[in-house]
């Protein structure tokens, strides 16, 4: 019965706080947008009995779902995303592995300090820090400043409300979780190991590539998953630093909830985004439930 | 004793493979190595035996190439060593962790070193087979290194690290991490393995069984210093220092005075006590400290006065300590000295003279010891 009551709580959990407001929003998805308050319907009145309740099934309807692929933004957008989003994953992989990989090789004494350094910008608002970054970006922003002083360039440099500023600020946030994942997966690795490789006859790269490449795999999956994932439904940081041209979901989404009070639409928009996630969810989990067995 | 034992280093003739030539190591303040000259033959299984922080890990890893000498010459095959990077050495090392890989299977580990040769696979294949079979590995080919045992993930490592045919081969530690038995069966397996391949074997250990049990030569190792080289009868029976005569074994020390007498060398040990007499070849001067070490199982116990002994002390039995096949007596001597004393049980146990508390009799002939001067 205690066992019971300890598995019931997570399950509880789950329904109250993920598979009902999935509900909620499956249910906006296949309703009508309306004038009213909320702005959809129809409104399920359970007063009404079995009538009511068919009745309020027979109004739901895939309308929207087949709006999305009328218009041509959706799919654009959906597709932007992806391919930012892996982008983005890419670049952060480029910078993450190598600071994780100077982290794991530290003197022990300074890999706290080092990890306090990467976890720290937590502790600031995400939206702070995304609006220090316009300030850096901006045509009259630091970096241009710095770069006109150095004389690298004679006139400022667009970089704010364009691409290359998103990428940056995708880089910039989700770089801890890349680090950190690759940073346990070397830290583990015992040192002999690279020993082992050279005395087999590798040289120092070749040892690198076939040893310790393949021992941080688990940790650069997860990495990748844990930027890859959060990042295709990114909103905030394509809104502040990305241009006209930007296109995500993300704020295809928001645009159509709260520019457009078009909640049904919109609802359609985040249950497709969902189930294009699910998938990378679902390999992550997987991931991480092999390299459990592997440590037996 | 056969007369063509395997001696390469009594033969003036025979090049060394490995020669350490005034070799001093430095880590900051610390002397890991200090001086330290010494050759190593081929086909040789030289053990280096030392407690930890002797030096004896500095040296193999000076010999794979992890570490550079901080003065002198390391010398393999006549080449000096000094910029030859581990993955050019013909060396392998069989690390004490083991180091296998663990993302590889027991085939692929094995497989590593001949792979970055750039051997063809059809070599490779043959080679690997051959170190499965020679280590009876076969069946494991497929698994990964945690999915078996200790006992075979320690001959998967020893499998890699001959898999090259490597000119020399470092052990660092070899049997560490097994049990006892097990520990005992590998170091036959070990020996065994060494005389099919023929390679040379340099072995790290702090375990004096094991490195008594395997070696050709044991070389017994104190701060940075090889302090003897020997083979392991000659160190155990002729130790040159107190040192090694602790080290090895169970030993009685007991030090004193030396004064000559005709062709022996008499102890001075206590007032008012026999004087032992030994054999040396060495010369000692009157008056100068001489120190007696014998081994237990050298010593005779008796309840009675044996007759025709050059040694013999009485004294008393303080404890025992009963082994099964072998009992060792702690007998304390009048002036306060313990000395152990060794018996084989070969009659059953009820059957004992001696017990507790017992008056007793110690004996030894004039050549079962060894006076040292330090």
């Amino acid at each position: 019965m205690r066992r019971l009551t300890l598995i019931a709580v997570p399950y509880l959990w789950l329904i109250a706080l993920f598979l009902i407001p999935f509900a909620i929003v499956l249910k906006i998805s296949l309703s009508d947008v309306a004038l009213a308050r909320p702005p959809y319907m129809p409104q399920l009145d359970i007063t009404g009995g079995w009538v009511a309740i068919r009745e309020f099934f027979a109004a739901l309807d895939f309308e929207n779902f087949w709006f999305l692929t009328t218009d041509d933004l959706y799919w654009k957008a959906y597709l932007s995303s992806l391919q930012i989003a892996l982008l983005s994953t890419v670049l952060t992989l480029l910078v993450g592995y190598p600071i994780a990989y100077a982290m794991a090789r530290a003197a022990p004494e300074w890999r706290p300090t080092l990890l306090m350094l990467v976890i720290l910008p937590f502790w600031t608002s995400f939206l702070i820090r995304v609006y220090a970054w316009m300030g850096i970006l901006s045509n009259e922003g630091l970096l241009n400043q710095f770069l006109l002083w150095l004389g690298v360039i004679s006139e400022p440099l667009t970089i704010l409300n364009t691409n290359t500023a998103v990428y940056i600020g995708i880089v910039y946030t989700y770089l801890p979780f890349m680090i950190l994942p690759i940073y346990s997966a070397l830290e583990r690795m015992d040192d002999s190991l690279l020993e082992a490789a050279e005395d087999l006859g590798c040289s120092r790269l070749s040892a690198f590539w076939l040893v310790t490449i393949p021992l941080s795999k688990n940790g650069i999956i997860a990495g990748c998953f844990l930027v890859f994932i959060p990042t295709i439904g990114e909103f905030v940081i394509p809104s502040l630093l990305g241009g006209s041209e930007t296109l995500m979901i993300g704020k295809v989404l928001w645009e159509e909830f709260f520019s457009n009070r078009d909640w049904p639409v919109a609802s359609a928009v985040a249950v497709i985004l969902l189930l294009i996630l699910v998938i990378p969810i679902i390999l992550f989990q997987r991931n991480e439930q092999k390299q459990r067995e592997a440590e037996g | 004793m056969t007369q063509c034992a395997f001696a390469p280093w009594n033969d003036p003739e025979e090049k060394p493979l490995i020669q350490f030539r005034n070799v001093s190591k430095r880590f900051g303040d610390f002397t890991a190595i200090d001086d330290l000259t010494q050759d190593i033959f081929e086909k040789e299984f030289f053990a280096l035996l030392g407690p930890s922080g002797c030096g004896k890990t500095t040296m193999m890893r000076m010999l794979a190439g992890f570490d550079a000498p901080t003065e002198g010459q390391i010398l393999i095959a006549g080449q000096d060593m000094a910029r030859v990077p581990p993955n050019k050495r013909a060396v392998n090392m069989m690390f004490q962790s083991y180091a296998l890989f663990p993302h590889l299977t027991v085939w692929d580990n094995i497989a590593f070193g001949l792979k970055r040769e750039g051997k063809d696979s059809e070599t490779i294949n043959a080679r690997v087979d051959e170190m499965l079979r020679l280590t009876r590995l076969a069946k494991f080919a497929k698994r990964k290194p945690h999915q078996i045992s200790g006992g075979q993930r320690q001959r998967v490592a020893l499998a890699r690290s001959l898999a090259k045919a490597p000119k020399l081969l470092l052990l660092d530690e070899p049997l560490g991490a097994l049990d006892k038995k097990l520990r005992q069966d590998t170091q036959f397996e070990l020996m065994d393995i060494q005389e099919k391949t023929g390679t040379t074997f340099v072995i790290v250990t702090h375990d004096q069984e094991e490195a008594m049990t395997v070696a050709s030569r044991v070389a017994v190792m104190d701060e940075g210093r090889i302090v003897q080289v020997a083979t392991p009868d000659q160190i155990y029976e002729a130790p040159n220092s107190v040192y090694v005569a602790d080290f090895i074994g169970d030993v009685n020390i007991i030090s004193g005075r030396a004064k000559t007498q005709g062709d022996k060398v008499a102890v001075l040990w206590a007032e008012a006590q026999p004087d032992i007499l030994g054999t040396t070849s060495k010369s000692f001067s009157d008056g100068q400290e001489i120190h007696f070490a014998i081994r237990p199982e050298k010593v005779g116990i008796s309840p009675d006065e044996p007759a025709d002994a050059q040694n013999k002390i009485q004294g008393k039995v303080l404890d025992i300590a009963y082994l099964g096949n072998i009992s060792t007596y702690h007998v304390e001597l009048p002036t306060g000295h313990i000395i152990k004393a060794q018996t084989a049980n070969t009659r059953r146990i009820a059957r004992r003279q001696i017990t507790w508390e017992d008056p007793v009799w110690l004996s030894w002939t004039d050549t079962a010891g060894v006076l040292l001067e330090r």
